[in-house]
């Protein structure tokens, strides 16, 4: 177990190498003098020897590889460089937006495992009834609906028609407020991954009740409460486990959306606003860290795995 | 005497049986039904669409549903939008879009994730090595992220949109085909043909690509859903199709202003994505059902 955890570490930078390869790739795909996409300077206006000595200063002459291998070095010193519109290092812009990411990412996990879970059970335990079918029906439209689309619903529905709720931003500083912002983006980021998640929960239930070992707990005397929940759920968990560590990226870029649909000041709004601004620095620091978080979930997941399921035993 | 007994079941193909078993799925003639509608629509635009979608007419800007056209003009019957181009043309024209780039983006990554994932698990090695460790790198990727950051430097526009698409979601299908691979690869008549002197070439095309079809569908199908939305997603931010392009995402972000006083603006396109969508993953369950030998009844 700890063996295999730390193979798993292990094989993170590797992955984050390539990671960070293709980002130092895509800022040299950027079109434009890299003087201007990278440091956000003008040489057209610039005497010749000017430029020539900016570039030789920034080490923008050197062969690509080292200029890799100094880019590598700068990002594990959390260097991601300048922002070229507000000129804040990349990092601090970023993590001045994390918190608004995370608490967002949180609400909506928390309202999967809380809504989307018990609503797969209930639809396996009661097959075939109207609560079964109208969850069916909610999930498939769940993961057909783009989630903008769905945000701008919401939107018009609580905050517009309603007044119920506010249409952006993260409330008024009151833990109340807080909250009451924070419904609308979390259901619209939420909706496809708990569509998913009762739809798998349901399914991995049935398959699971139809078990011999279910049938033992039930003829032995076992309070059916107690079987659906020691012998059903907690086998019928697991493939979930994975279903919500695959939809992490879903999540993550969803989030860009949702963030942008609803003045969400978070690090999905800062990658949009850099993009629309052509501010690559950021673009790449906001990729980056998104990719990071990824893997770090994908872990995560692998590791909560081996946890649940004793079956499993990687070594 | 044999002879004389009824066959149990009349004679069949794997692809009749696909079809019989897609045809007893109520939801899936929905969603084919839907999806017949769709392409309809999309041929047959310029018959349908009571105006030019692109013909704006700045006097007659964000008129309500249903209101009478100027004199000789056909009514607007979900209005018109902030530049006065009629809603249900642009609607209508949108159909052609989001299917060229379902179908576009599925395309290209079906094609190079079919090709590589091919190679990896046919010749194994030090290019299956290879092969699998860019599939992880490009999978550790949050998808739509790559797909954000790559459109953001190549500047946004339909076309980059699209290759950018399936350029970033072809490793799950190299995966996928790699593990079928795999399994064919020691398969006894594969192992025949070896020795019947088959090329390789001929080998992957007799007998393992035909072999990888069905997966390959199931997951393209999917794929043109994902692609849908991803790029509809994608418009909306401004990176995909742009003005006066009538795709329904950019369509939406247009629209998103006006949702207090025009809702249906809003309304309309995200139906019109929905229905799309739903329509593509009904089908694809029913395939998946059809052709994966486990579920057959």
């Amino acid at each position: 177990m700890q063996r295999y955890i730390l193979r798993r570490l292990l094989f993170l930078p590797p992955l984050l190498l390539g990671v960070s390869a293709l980002t130092f790739a895509l800022i040299h795909l950027a079109p434009g003098d890299p003087l201007s996409t990278q440091f956000g300077l003008n040489p057209r206006g610039m005497e010749p020897q000017t430029v020539e000595r900016l570039r030789a200063q920034l080490g923008l002459n050197e062969p690509l590889p080292v200029q890799y291998l100094r880019y590598l070095g700068s990002l594990l010193r959390g260097d991601m460089g300048r922002s070229l519109a507000t000129r804040t290092p990349v990092s601090q812009e970023i993590w001045a937006r994390f918190p608004a990411t995370l608490e967002l990412a949180i609400a909506t996990q928390a309202l999967v495992l809380l809504v989307a879970i018990p609503l797969g059970v209930l639809s396996a335990v009661k097959r075939g009834s109207l609560v079964d079918a109208l969850c069916s029906g909610g999930a498939l439209l769940g993961v057909s609906m783009p989630s903008f689309w769905f945000g701008i619903m919401l939107m018009l529905l609580f905050a517009q028609n309603l007044g119920w709720l506010p249409s952006a931003g993260r409330g008024d500083g009151t833990l109340a407020g807080a909250l009451k912002a924070l419904i609308l983006p979390a259901v619209t980021l939420g909706a496809g991954l708990m569509g998913l998640v009762a739809r798998v929960t349901r399914s991995q239930l049935l398959e699971v009740l139809s078990q011999d070992h279910v049938r033992t707990a039930h003829a032995k005397g076992l309070a059916p409460r107690w079987v659906l929940v020691r012998h059903g759920v907690r086998n019928a968990l697991i493939p979930v486990v994975t279903i919500l560590g695959m939809q992490a990226a879903s999540l993550l870029g969803g989030a860009v959306i949702v963030e942008t649909v609803f003045a969400w000041p978070g690090i999905g709004r800062l990658a949009v606003n850099a993009i629309w601004r052509r501010d690559y620095p950021v673009i790449m620091g906001t990729v980056l860290v998104f990719s990071a978080m990824f893997v770090l979930m994908n872990l995560g997941v692998d590791i909560l795995y081996t946890l649940i399921d004793p079956r499993i035993r990687y070594d | 005497m044999i002879e004389n007994q009824r066959r149990p079941y009349p004679p069949s193909s794997l692809w009749l049986d696909v079809w019989r078993q897609v045809r007893r799925n109520r939801l899936a003639v929905l969603g084919l039904v839907i999806l017949g509608a769709l392409v309809l629509t999309a041929v047959a635009a310029p018959l349908l669409a009571p105006c030019d979608p692109h013909e704006m007419n700045l006097s007659a800007a964000l008129q309500p549903p249903g209101s009478p056209g100027e004199p000789g003009t056909p009514g607007r019957i979900l209005g018109s939008d902030e530049l006065g181009r009629d809603n249900l043309s642009r609607l209508i024209y949108g159909s052609r879009i989001s299917l060229q780039v379902g179908l576009i983006v599925v395309s290209i990554a079906g094609l190079v994730g079919v090709t590589l994932g091919t190679v990896s698990g046919y010749y194994g090695g030090a290019i299956d090595d290879g092969i699998m460790r860019l599939v992880d790198v490009v999978l550790a990727f949050p998808f739509l992220v790559l797909a954000i950051a790559v459109v953001a430097v190549v500047g946004p526009s339909l076309t980059n949109m699209m290759i950018v698409l399936g350029g970033v979601s072809w490793a799950s299908y190299a995966r996928l085909v790699r593990g079928v691979v795999l399994g064919l690869r020691e398969e006894d008549y594969v192992l025949a043909a070896r020795v019947l002197g088959a090329s390789d070439w001929r080998i992957i095309r007799r007998h393992i690509l035909p072999n990888c079809l069905g997966v390959v569908i199931v997951q393209a199908t999917f794929g043109v859903a994902n692609g849908i939305l991803a790029a509809s997603g994608l418009s909306f931010l401004g990176l995909g199709a742009q003005p006066p392009e009538a795709e329904w995402g950019a369509m939406l972000s247009a629209a998103k202003p006006y949702l207090r006083q025009r809702p249906l603006m809003s309304i309309a396109p995200g139906v019109a994505i929905m229905a799309t969508v739903l329509a593509i993953n009904l089908v694809g369950d029913a395939l998946r059902d059809a052709l994966d030998p486990r579920l057959r009844s």
